[in-house]
C-alpha cells in the first residue's frame, strides 16, 4: 500500500514538474495519470496492490471535493447578487453538456453500427 | 471555572487541523449514510449534504475558512493522488476505449465546447458581467484545472471552485435522470456525459453505479481537461478579444 501511495505521488510530482517546465496547461495530476497510464500499458497490467490501493481512494472520491465545496462560504454575497444567472448557467448548460456529449456518442455509435452493453439506472 | 476550562480546551482545538479534519469526515460519513439510506436518491448528493452541514457548523462557531482549511486541507490534497489513480480503471476497461475512439473523442470535445458555450452565453443573457463570465465559463472541468482556467481568462479562481462543485453536484443529482429520459442506456454513453460535464463528483457516482461507467466518466473528466484548458481560451479571445 505505501509503495502503491509513493508511486502516485511520484506520478503526480513528475506532472506538476514537466506542467510547470514546459509551461502546458494543464493540471499536474491529469499529466500524472497520462503517465501511470502509459506505465500500466508497458506493464500490461495493474499490480495487486495498486488496485487496491487506488480502488480505496477512488471509492470515497466524493469527500475529497468537500473543502473545496465549504469554500462557499467566501463567496455568499457575490452569489446572492448573480444568483439567477449563476444558478441557471450552471443547471441548463450543465443540461446541455449531458444530453450533447452522450448523444453524439449514440450517433457515432450508430453510424458505425457498434453497439455495447446497456443499463440504466435513477 | 468549567466554562473557562471549556474555554480553553475550544481555542486550543479551534487553532489545530484535528478538529476540522474529524469534522469534515463526520459530515461527509454522514451525508453517505443518508445517501444510501435514501435508497440513493440523488437529490440527497453526499457532498452537498456534507458542505451544507461543514458551514452551518462553521458559521454557528464563527469560524473562518481560513481556520477550516488548516484541518480540511489534508483531505483536499488526495484530490491530486486521487486524479492519478483515475489511470487504473481506465486501463482496465482499455479494450472498450481502444474499440470507441474516435467516438469517444468527438464526444468529449463537442461536450467540452457545448459545456463552456451555454455556460457563457447563458449568464451572458442574464447579465453577467466579463469577471462572472469567465469564473462560470470552465465550471465542468475538474477543481485544480478549473481554478487555473478562470484565473487565465481573468475570473475569480476560488468561486470558480465553487462552481464546479455546485456543477459536478447539479450533474450527479440531474444527469442521470436526464439520460433515462432520453433513453440512453450504453454505459460508455452515460459515463462520457456525466464525466464530461460533473467531473470528478459525477465519476464518483458513476463509479458507484457501474464500472463500465465509471472507467468512461473518468476518461471523460480528464481529456475534458485537456479539451477545456486548450479550446475554452482560444473560444473567449475570439468571443471577447
Amino acid at each position: 500500500m505505501l509503495e502503491s501511495l509513493t508511486l502516485l505521488l511520484i506520478c503526480q510530482l513528475t506532472g506538476e514538474v514537466v506542467v510547470r517546465f514546459l509551461d502546458i496547461p494543464l493540471p499536474g495530476p491529469v499529466l500524472g495519470m497520462v503517465l501511470l497510464f502509459a506505465g500500466l500499458l508497458i506493464r500490461r497490467g495493474v499490480p495487486k496492490p495498486l488496485q487496491d490501493t487506488a480502488g480505496g481512494l477512488l471509492s470515497h472520491l466524493s469527500l475529497l471535493f468537500v473543502p473545496a465545496g465549504v469554500g462557499v462560504m467566501l463567496h455568499v454575497t457575490r452569489i446572492q447578487d448573480a444568483w439567477l444567472a449563476i444558478g441557471a448557467s450552471l443547471v441548463l448548460s450543465t443540461l446541455i453538456a449531458v444530453g450533447v456529449t452522450a448523444g453524439t456518442m449514440i450517433l457515432f455509435g450508430r453510424l458505425s453500427g457498434t453497439r455495447d452493453s446497456d443499463g440504466e439506472d435513477r | 471555572m468549567e466554562t473557562a476550562q471549556l474555554g480553553q480546551i475550544w481555542v486550543y482545538l479551534a487553532t489545530n487541523p484535528l478538529l476540522h479534519l474529524t469534522l469534515t469526515l463526520i459530515a461527509y460519513l454522514g451525508g453517505s449514510k443518508l445517501y444510501r439510506m435514501s435508497g440513493m436518491n440523488p437529490l440527497l448528493n453526499p457532498v452537498l449534504i456534507a458542505v451544507i452541514a461543514v458551514v452551518a457548523i462553521l458559521s454557528l462557531t464563527g469560524t473562518n475558512y481560513e481556520q477550516y482549511f488548516e484541518g480540511a486541507q489534508f483531505v483536499h490534497f488526495l484530490l491530486g493522488p486521487a486524479t492519478v489513480a483515475l489511470a487504473i480503471p481506465l486501463y482496465n476497461q482499455i479494450d472498450r476505449v481502444r474499440r470507441s475512439l474516435p467516438a469517444l473523442l468527438a464526444s468529449i470535445i463537442m461536450g467540452s465546447l457545448s459545456a463552456s458555450l451555454s455556460a457563457i452565453g447563458i449568464a451572458w443573457a442574464l447579465g453577467a458581467g466579463p469577471v462572472l463570465l469567465a469564473t462560470v465559463a470552465p465550471k465542468s472541468v475538474t477543481t485544480p484545472i478549473a481554478m487555473g482556467i478562470s484565473d487565465a481568462l481573468g475570473g475569480l479562481p476560488s468561486l470558480t471552485a465553487v462552481m464546479v462543485i455546485l456543477t459536478g453536484v447539479i450533474g450527479a443529482m440531474l444527469g442521470p435522470p436526464l439520460l433515462n429520459l432520453l433513453r440512453i442506456r450504453d454505459w460508455r454513453a452515460r459515463g462520457l456525459a456525466i464525466g464530461v460535464a460533473a467531473h470528478g463528483i459525477g465519476t464518483a457516482r458513476a463509479m458507484q453505479v457501474n464500472e463500465v461507467a465509471g472507467a468512461f466518466s473518468g476518461l471523460a473528466m480528464g481529456l475534458n481537461a485537456l479539451a477545456t484548458a486548450i479550446l475554452l481560451p482560444i473560444l473567449w479571445s475570439w468571443l471577447f478579444g
